[in-house]
């Protein structure tokens, strides 16, 4: 009896493996050989903010040189650097430029840091589609309503002339690195807001909140505004200068300050020795360069990425 | 509940006492009656909330992604336009993750089990490690995350490969599959251990020719329940290292993969409303796995059952 039951076991961990072996027709490993024979693997971690722009080059790039692979993955700009250090990938996405202890690190592994700036993020606050009063913010205001312990429970609390209604306010968790950012610019200290918001990880459960919601503020990545024009009012920021919209002008001028920032792709001189990294990224700051828009970023100015070009060595 | 449905299960009830036939023993029967019927109403009702979020989830996730899910999208890699995204690699990545975990945990899994139940001294050192089983399978995932990164990426230089992915797995789900192992050995009557000792049979060729047959059934059906929980897990795998976006199917355990949970919740984080219905059309996907994993525990356990008794 026992015999059966191994039989039936053995058939179903052969199928498994029978099924899985089917899988391994790897098309890049079997005709990896044409076009100019560049072949070898690009690892790249990361930010899941610069997540879509590194998979939309590296997409295209593998459909031009079959021979490479490239894997891209989202552990986080911290994270990323981590396993960078540790030498488990070779590119590293990163939403703020690379601080000392982890560059540190990166130089004690024998690897020396190369920045590249790829895009431009840009925060964008909104409010609900039927809100007619509210058109521009200044910084001050957001900070007063955004601040740890802030009193502002009214719309009126804002600005007297504003109808007294109660604001409810949506933003991303304190996790996400838009967060981090927009603490940082408009509280003055990264991390600290108040805490009596929705939070949410994700950027839709936010886009949703305040197109259901006749009182809501939020803010999150320019890309979701983009994505749900049709259902969202964006504020004009003032800091100072003027109101700004987010607009790609001027997000891509610096107009629309603070609330913009470049993202970033961290090579290193080791890794620019290998022919096939150095093409990759030769591509993301020519063609790859295009794709910026689809996925919901803004393009840095075509001189930015001639900058680029020359630090990795190509011009 | 209607009348009819109260004259029903009134008619049920077996008739009061003989003895309790005045008026305050009548009194007493309604009420014990009428708490019958609550605690009919309430326990329908807890039944009915599972099965209408399970109904309403699964209606809403079906109109999101039914119209997306074709050979296509089976059969395509990722991609930045909803419309050409498909789950070849993650689909394959899944299921060579649970092909390495399968015979893994099976073979860890049922060893510790005969081991602890069969051979094992019952003092305080097999209490021990009884003890930390039971543990085990209550550390969140992530923790079994952080040690697959240290141990196998890291320690054994496995990389971010499908077998350091499948071993984290393997650890994960292990408590589980040994706890009902142990269970199942454990229902196998000893008059049949007994009667095979009797005759002459070494331990071994008990357990061999005796116990494992007559508990399988039992050890199958949660390995494979086990299972369908490693093949919907996200966060150990991406600690361990599974990408996002890759380009092939793995071709052996080393290669890089990634896995459906981590797919389909990229997808429910982007920007484009369309990527929110492929990541339907990938949970469709991830479910007709996980149902036809546990209809195969059913098939199995049914099969033996059968022939046992």
């Amino acid at each position: 009896m026992l015999k059966k039951s191994l039989q039936v076991a053995g058939v179903l961990i052969l199928s498994l493996s029978l099924v899985v072996g089917c899988s391994s027709n790897n098309p890049n490993a079997s005709d990896g050989k044409e076009d100019g024979g560049l072949s070898g693997t690009i690892k790249i971690d990361g930010s899941s903010t610069v997540y879509p722009v590194s998979q939309a080059v590296a997409e295209e790039f593998m459909k031009k040189n079959p021979g490479v692979n490239v894997t891209v993955s989202q552990s986080g700009t911290g994270g990323g650097f981590e396993k960078w250090a540790k030498k488990e990938t070779d590119l590293s996405d990163a939403s703020r430029p690379i601080k000392d202890e982890e560059k540190k690190a990166a130089e004690d592994a024998g690897l020396e840091p190369i920045e590249l700036p790829v895009a431009y993020d840009g925060i964008t606050v909104v409010v609900n589609k039927e809100n007619d009063f509210v058109d521009t913010l200044t910084i001050d205001q957001l900070k007063k309503i955004w601040e740890p312990k802030s009193k502002v429970k009214t719309w009126r609390d804002v600005n007297p002339e504003w109808p007294d209604q109660p604001i409810k306010l949506y933003g991303p968790g304190t996790s996400s690195g838009t967060f981090d950012y927009f603490t940082d610019e408009i509280v003055g200290e990264e991390g600290k807001s108040r805490t009596d918001f929705t939070q949410s990880e994700d950027d839709n459960t936010l886009v949703q909140g305040v197109a259901g919601d006749k009182n809501a503020l939020g803010y999150f990545g320019f890309a979701y505004y983009v994505e749900n024009k049709d259902k969202l009012k964006a504020v004009k920021i003032d800091a100072g200068k003027g109101a700004v919209e987010p607009t790609n002008e001027n997000i891509q001028s610096g107009k629309y300050a603070p609330l913009s920032r470049p993202i970033f792709v961290y090579a290193s001189k080791q890794a620019l020795d290998k022919d096939h990294i150095k093409q990759f990224l030769e591509f993301y700051m020519t063609e790859g360069k295009e794709f910026v828009p689809e996925v919901g970023y803004i393009k840095l100015t075509d001189d930015k990425y001639e900058e680029n070009l020359k630090t990795i060595g190509v011009k | 509940m209607s009348a009819e449905e109260v004259l029903i299960h009134q008619n049920k009830r077996p008739k009061a006492p003989a003895l309790l036939t005045d008026h305050d023993g009548d009194r007493r029967i309604g009420t014990r009656k009428m708490l019958n019927q609550i605690a009919h109403g309430l326990f329908l009702l807890a039944t009915l909330v599972g099965v209408v979020v399970l109904a309403v989830l699964l209606l809403d996730i079906f109109k999101m992604g039914w119209k997306w899910l074709n050979l296509d999208f089976l059969n395509s890699f990722a991609s930045r336009f909803p419309a050409q995204s498909g789950i070849k690699a993650p689909l394959w990545g899944s299921l060579w993750l649970i092909a390495v975990t399968a015979p893994l945990t099976f073979i860890f899994g049922v060893g510790t089990a005969i081991y602890l139940e069969e051979y094992a001294k019952k003092n305080w050192f097999s209490r021990l490690i009884q003890l930390n089983i039971s543990n085990l399978a209550g550390v969140p995932s992530i923790v079994f995350g952080i040690l697959g990164l240290t141990l196998f990426v890291r320690q054994m230089k496995l990389g971010q490969s499908v077998l350091a992915g499948a071993l984290t797995m393997t650890l994960l789900i292990l408590p589980i599959v040994i706890v009902a192992a142990r269970e199942a050995i454990s229902s196998v009557p000893s008059s049949l251990r007994q009667a095979s000792l009797a005759m002459g049979a070494t331990r071994w060729q008990t357990i061999y020719k005796v116990v494992l047959p007559y508990s399988m059934p039992g050890i199958l059906t949660g390995t494979i329940l086990a299972l369908s929980r490693a093949i919907g897990e996200t966060a150990p795998l991406i600690m361990v290292g599974a990408v996002t976006f890759i380009y092939f199917t793995p071709g052996n355990v080393f290669d890089a993969f990634t896995v459906l949970p981590i797919q389909i919740y990229t997808w429910t984080g982007m920007p484009k409303a369309e990527f929110q219905n492929l990541a339907g059309a990938g949970i469709i996907v991830l479910l007709a796995i996980l149902l036809t994993m546990n209809a195969l525990a059913i098939i199995l356990r049914n099969k033996y059952q059968r022939r046992n008794g």
